[in-house]
């Protein structure tokens, strides 16, 4: 097995997050649901960094999401340091709430323009009741951890550029010394000269604080980079699940593979050589996932039997956790993959709603 | 490649200006490149840079308060900065075609595909309503657009993000332009769309010997399109040459810096990312100095009193500096990281 080895500080049980769809104005009609997350499992061990990775939509989002209890699960299990949260109230939650805290994709949306860095990054402080004397001392000793000059304190955010916002976005994280920390993208809207000065200062602050992380990116090569462990999600599942060194030279499951073939290496010698597995089609809607294996519709291995009609299990497969059928017929080159027709799903992407009338 | 073709752009010293409330923007500050027929030209840099605004200022469409200041852009014996409105308009879309990176923000809303796209070729080629319907149709199923007959009468938000950028893509084509702009064609996209449109991109080419810019801050995508890339920081090229020479062997610091602060799939994990320090430049003056030597790690004397030239180093291989990094500086640490 990869993890497990007891010291899990964050436990997750077939986490299951659905958003009703509702139909009728007046009605106002449950008509199904949005299956954003359908039964994940996970551990997180403490100090580890676990990476989680996939396509937009896949639910890596609201899994971060559900963790904090910022969305309600809809089923299944969170345990965080051995306290089951899944269902803790308000009140109870906020002690662990300290403990755990987020930082946010957009550093130009997740600051509050008319408030000084100062108050943003003092501000989980005081609403903990940690407002007192000493704060402004606290609040320049977080700015000098992150890097950031001490007279920041009294400027506002949009002084900053994208990568000291999101350094501002890191100093209110750390305020109240949180054991666990979930980063939705939190380098995906930055130049790539800045990426590694906030990747770098990331891994910097987990060493000095011993944090934990989940890592949720659609980058794979940042997230390999920085991970110690890497899920794979598509649509609302873990695919694989594999220690961060070994998933780029030996993926297991289908999707891993498609999804590390369509990464560009910036090396024209690499690409040259590389053979690319093109997926075909878009991501089906997870309001009506494919039956059985959830993959089946784009998989380039996909087999007349089991595929189509029976759901496969995580399973342990050469120290990887592996959600395939024939995964070991992959690995030892028994299927071949071959090009799939795409499927034609008309507004799969997005409810299809009436274009108004001009 | 371009040395055995003649040039179908041929841009030389382009300078775009911004005037802002806070003053002139210097944006472009003097590029030169030129791209042939069949030839795959990739424009790299970070946002700020002025790689958009060079697109922008060759099909002139810059925003209002944008001029040209000086240069040249001959494309078949015209230079498309001193032409007319209308003359313009006669080969925008027709002769050169731009596709944009954000392909919900570029296509009309409340028109259908089919409408958009029967609109360049009645537009430029005065085709009636039928002919540009059954053109349209041709143009759907080619950039792989499953049951294309019935997407023609559908809306752009029916359409996926990767979806919506291959009907841009067919837009972009329906007059078979010879030069195509992409500018960030799949940012906007996840890895596996990606694949699929940049696929796209490379057959186009090569059936039918489009040239095409393409611009992008994403190395990875550049290494596997080009054949030459230009690196952009504000507003000037760093550094020219073949992908391959670039990437095996930067000599400007600038593309060694970028190379280095992109964590590699293929490279050891937890191999230290060396990121390139401050941020860039400000573009509210002329510069007068290395615009990267605040930020270099390979700054003389000689990058704080003027700008370096732009001057060849190899044969094909140009760099914009005093001080130029080693050639085998970058296989250097990379070995050396990786052990």
């Amino acid at each position: 097995m990869t993890a497990a080895n007891g010291d899990a500080l964050v436990l997750v049980d077939d986490l299951k997050v659905y958003f009703p769809i509702r139909s009728g104005l007046v009605m106002d009609r449950h008509v199904g649901d949005v299956k954003a997350v359908d039964g994940v499992s996970l551990e997180i061990e403490r100090g580890e960094t676990l990476g989680l990775v996939g396509e937009s939509g896949c639910g890596k989002s609201t899994v971060g999401r559900a963790l904090l209890r910022l969305y309600e699960p809809t089923a299944g299990r969170i345990t965080f340091d051995g306290t089951d949260i899944t269902h803790l109230g308000e009140g109870q939650l906020r002690p662990l709430r300290r403990r755990m805290q987020m930082i946010f994709q957009d550093p130009y949306a997740s600051l509050n323009p008319r408030h000084s860095v100062g108050r943003i990054v003092g501000e989980p402080l005081r609403v903990h009741g940690r407002g007192g004397k000493g704060l402004g001392k606290t609040i320049r000793e977080l700015l000098q951890t992150v890097g950031l000059p001490a007279d920041a304190i009294t400027r506002y955010p949009h002084e900053f550029s994208g990568g000291q916002r999101q350094r501002i976005g890191l100093a209110r994280a750390l305020a109240l010394n949180p054991d666990f920390l979930v980063c939705d993208e939190p380098v995906s809207a930055l130049d790539v000269s800045i990426q590694a000065q906030i990747v770098n200062l990331m891994e910097q602050l987990q060493e000095e604080f011993a944090l934990t992380y989940l890592f949720i990116a659609h980058d794979l090569a940042v997230v390999r980079h920085i991970s110690d462990r890497i899920a794979v999600m598509y649509l609302g599942q873990i695919m694989e699940l594999s220690p961060a060194d070994d998933l780029y030279d030996n993926p297991l499951h289908p999707y891993t593979i498609s999804l590390l073939s369509a990464i560009p290496i910036p090396d024209p010698e690499v690409e040259s050589r590389r053979s690319s597995i093109l997926l075909q089609g878009d991501l089906p809607s997870p309001a009506n996932p494919p039956a059985a294996c959830r993959f089946h519709t784009r998989c380039p291995y996909v087999q007349p039997t089991r595929c189509r009609d029976e759901e496969p299990v995580l399973r342990p497969l050469e120290g990887h956790l592996v959600k395939c059928h024939y995964a070991e017929d992959v690995k030892a080159g028994l299927i071949t993959p071959k090009q799939r027709e795409a499927v034609f799903e008309p507004g799969a992407a997005e409810p299809a709603y009436e274009p108004p009338v001009v | 490649m371009s040395a055995t073709r003649t040039p179908l752009l041929t841009v030389d010293d382009l300078h775009v200006r911004f005037g802002t409330s806070r003053g002139l923007v210097y944006a472009v500050n003097g590029i030169s490149f030129d791209i042939a027929p069949g030839e795959t030209l990739g424009i790299v840099g970070e946002s700020g840079c002025g790689k958009s605004v060079t697109s922008l200022a060759l099909l002139g469409i810059l925003a209002r308060n944008g001029r040209v200041t000086a240069g040249t852009a001959m494309f078949g014996g015209r230079d498309l900065l001193k032409l007319k409105d209308d003359e313009l308009r006669s080969i925008r879309g027709r002769e050169i075609a731009m596709i944009f990176q954000d392909p919900m923000t570029s296509l009309n809303p409340v028109l259908t595909v089919g409408k958009q796209l029967r609109e360049p070729l009645e537009a430029h080629f005065g085709m009636d309503k039928g002919q540009a319907d059954r053109r349209a149709l041709e143009l759907l199923e080619q950039v792989g657009i499953p049951g294309a007959k019935q997407r023609l009468r559908d809306y752009p938000h029916q359409f996926s993000g990767g979806m919506r950028q291959r009907v841009m893509i067919a837009i972009a084509l329906a007059c078979e332009p010879k030069l195509l702009i992409a500018d960030e064609p799949t940012t906007a996209l996840d890895v596996t769309i990606q694949a699929q449109i940049l696929e796209l991109l490379r057959t186009l080419v090569a059936d039918r010997d489009t040239a095409l810019m393409l611009i992008t801050h994403d190395l990875g995508v550049v290494a596997g399109m080009c054949e030459r890339v230009n690196v952009m920081y504000a507003g000037m090229f760093m550094e020219t040459g073949t992908a391959t020479a670039l990437f095996a062997q930067p000599r400007h610091p600038y593309t060694l810096g970028l190379l280095q602060s992109v964590p590699r799939l293929d490279s050891g994990r937890r191999q230290k990312l060396m990121p390139i320090p401050g941020s860039p430049r400000n573009m509210l003056s002329d510069p007068s100095e290395c615009p990267f030597a605040p930020r270099c790690r390979y700054e003389v004397e000689q990058s704080r009193q003027q700008v370096p030239p732009l001057e060849e180093i190899e044969a094909g291989h140009q760099v914009r500096c005093f001080n130029p990094v080693p050639a085998d500086e970058w296989q250097r640490q990379r070995l050396g990281g990786a052990a």
